[in-house]
C-alpha cells in the first residue's frame, strides 16, 4: 500500500508508528523531526485531538440521550445508550459494594471512550495517514513529513494517562476510606504480619500496588499497539494477499477491541473496591 | 514512542469527561432507566393482579352460578311439592263439601219426609173424624167422645 515507489517497507512502517508531535524549538514551534530531542514537552497532536475528538463524541452524544431521556418507551438510540449504562451499572453493581456516585460514571467514561479510541483501529490504516498527508501537502508540506497516528490507544501516554488517573483515585480513596494510617498499615503488615518483616512486605506490597496502573497501562497498549502492528505489516508486506488477511485480522480484532476496552473498566472497578474495602 | 507532555493533557481530558459524564449524563440517565424499571415493575404487578383477580372473579362466578342452579332446582322442588299439596287439599275439600252437601241434602229431605208425613197424619186424622163425623154424626157427641178420638189420631 505505498504511496509512491519511493518508500520502502520499513519507511512505510516507521511513517506508520510516528506520532505528530509538536514542541517548542529555537525557532519556534517544531514538528516531528525537530522534537527527537526536545524531551518530555513534546505534544502528540495526534492522540490528542483524535481522542479529544471521540470523546466529545462520547460525552455528547450520551449527553443528548440523557438530556431527553423519556421514562416512557425509548428511541433506538436512547436504548443503545442505556444498554451500555445499564451493562456498565450491572458490572459496576456486581464488583464493587460500597458507595460512591464517582465508580460508576467513570467505569462509563472509561469504557466507552476506550471502546470507541479502539474502534479506530478498524478504519483502514492508511486512509486517514493519507487523508492528512492531503491536507498537509495542500499547505505545502512533504506528504511524507505529515504524521498521524489515529488510535490514540496505541500511545502509551494515553494508556499511562488513563492508568494514572485510575492510580490517583485509588490512593485518594484508600487514604479516604482507611485513612492515611490503615493505607500504610495495608504495605507493610501483609501478607507477613510480624514486624521483622514488615521491610519485606513493604517492598512486595508497593510492587504490587505499582505493578496495578502500570499493568493496566501496558495492557490496552501493547493489545493495539501490537494490532495496529500487524494492520502495518498486512499493508506493507504481503502485497495482494494482504485483502483476506486484512479482514480476517479486521474480524479477529473487532474481538480484542471491546474485550480490552472492557477488561480496562473491570479493572478499574475491582482496584477502585479494592481501595474501598477496610480489613 | 517516549513518555512526554501528552500524558498531562490526556490526563486533564480524561478528568474532564469523568467530570462531565458524573455530572451531566450518569445521574439522568440512571434516573431515566430505574424509573422506567419501576414503571415495568409495577405494570406487571398490576397485571398480575389483575390475572389473579380475574382468576378469583371466575370462580366467584362458577360458585355463583352453581349456587343459583342449586337454588332454582330446590324453588322447583317446593313448587312441585306444594303443587301436590294444593291439589291434595282441594280434593280433601271438596269430597268434605260433597259430603257435607250430601249430608245437608239427606237431612233435609228427612225432616221433609217427617213434615210430610206429619202432615199426612194430620189430614188422615182429620179426614177420619171428618169421616167418622159424617157417618156418626148424630149419634156421636164430639166432645163426649174426644178421648176416644184423640186415641185414634194417636194411633194414626
Amino acid at each position: 500500500m505505498a504511496a509512491n515507489g519511493e518508500v520502502t517497507v520499513q519507511s512505510y512502517i516507521q511513517h506508520h508508528l510516528t506520532n505528530a508531535s509538536v514542541c517548542s524549538t529555537e525557532n519556534g514551534i517544531g514538528f516531528v523531526k525537530e522534537c527527537a530531542n526536545a524531551g518530555f514537552w513534546t505534544w502528540h497532536i495526534d492522540t490528542l485531538v483524535w481522542s479529544i475528538l471521540l470523546g466529545f463524541v462520547f460525552i455528547l452524544s450520551f449527553r443528548s440521550v440523557a438530556k431527553k431521556a423519556t421514562t416512557g418507551v425509548p428511541g433506538k438510540f436512547q436504548c443503545f445508550v442505556e444498554m451500555i449504562v445499564e451493562f456498565v451499572g450491572q458490572s459496576v453493581r456486581d464488583t464493587f459494594h460500597g458507595k460512591n456516585p464517582l465508580i460508576a460514571p467513570l467505569a462509563l467514561t472509561i469504557f466507552v471512550w476506550v471502546l470507541l479510541m479502539n474502534i479506530m483501529d478498524i478504519i483502514p490504516i492508511d486512509w486517514l495517514p493519507m487523508l492528512a498527508g492531503q491536507v498537509g501537502a495542500a499547505f505545502g508540506h512533504d506528504p511524507h513529513d505529515v504524521y498521524m497516528k489515529v488510535v490514540p490507544t496505541t500511545d502509551l501516554n494515553l494508556t499511562l494517562a488513563l492508568a494514572l488517573g485510575v492510580f490517583m483515585l485509588m490512593i485518594y480513596y484508600s487514604i479516604k476510606i482507611k485513612g492515611i494510617g490503615g493505607f500504610l498499615k495495608e504495605l507493610y503488615a501483609h501478607p507477613f504480619n510480624t514486624p521483622w518483616l514488615y521491610w519485606f512486605n513493604f517492598i512486595l506490597e508497593t510492587i504490587a500496588l505499582l505493578a496495578k496502573p502500570l499493568s493496566l497501562a501496558l495492557r490496552l497498549f501493547g493489545n493495539l499497539y501490537a494490532a495496529e502492528l500487524i494492520f502495518i505489516l498486512i499493508a506493507g508486506l504481503i502485497g495482494l494477499w494482504q485483502l483476506p488477511a486484512h479482514f480476517i485480522w479486521a474480524a479477529f480484532h473487532i474481538l480484542v477491541i471491546p474485550l480490552q476496552a472492557f477488561i480496562f473498566m473491570m479493572l478499574t472497578i475491582v482496584y477502585l473496591s479494592l481501595a474501598h474495602e477496610d480489613h | 514512542m517516549n513518555i512526554n507532555a501528552t500524558l498531562i493533557g490526556q490526563s486533564i481530558a480524561f478528568a474532564f469527561f469523568v467530570w462531565f459524564t458524573m455530572k451531566y449524563v450518569w445521574p439522568q440517565l440512571n434516573a431515566a432507566i430505574e424509573d422506567r424499571q419501576k414503571k415495568i415493575a409495577d405494570g406487571l404487578e398490576a397485571s398480575e393482579r389483575a390475572a389473579k383477580d380475574l382468576e378469583l372473579a371466575q370462580a366467584k362466578a362458577t360458585e355463583q352460578l352453581k349456587d343459583a342452579k342449586a337454588q332454582a332446582s330446590e324453588i322447583i322442588e317446593q313448587a312441585k311439592k306444594r303443587e301436590n299439596q294444593m291439589i291434595d287439599e282441594a280434593a280433601d275439600k271438596a269430597r268434605d263439601e260433597a259430603a257435607k252437601i250430601i249430608a245437608q241434602a239427606q237431612a233435609e229431605t228427612e225432616a221433609e219426609k217427617n213434615r210430610v208425613k206429619e202432615e199426612l197424619r194430620k189430614q188422615v186424622a182429620v179426614l177420619a173424624v171428618a169421616g167418622a163425623e159424617k157417618i156418626i154424626e148424630r149419634s156421636i157427641d164430639a166432645s163426649a167422645h174426644a178421648d176416644i178420638l184423640d186415641k185414634l189420631v194417636e194411633e194414626l
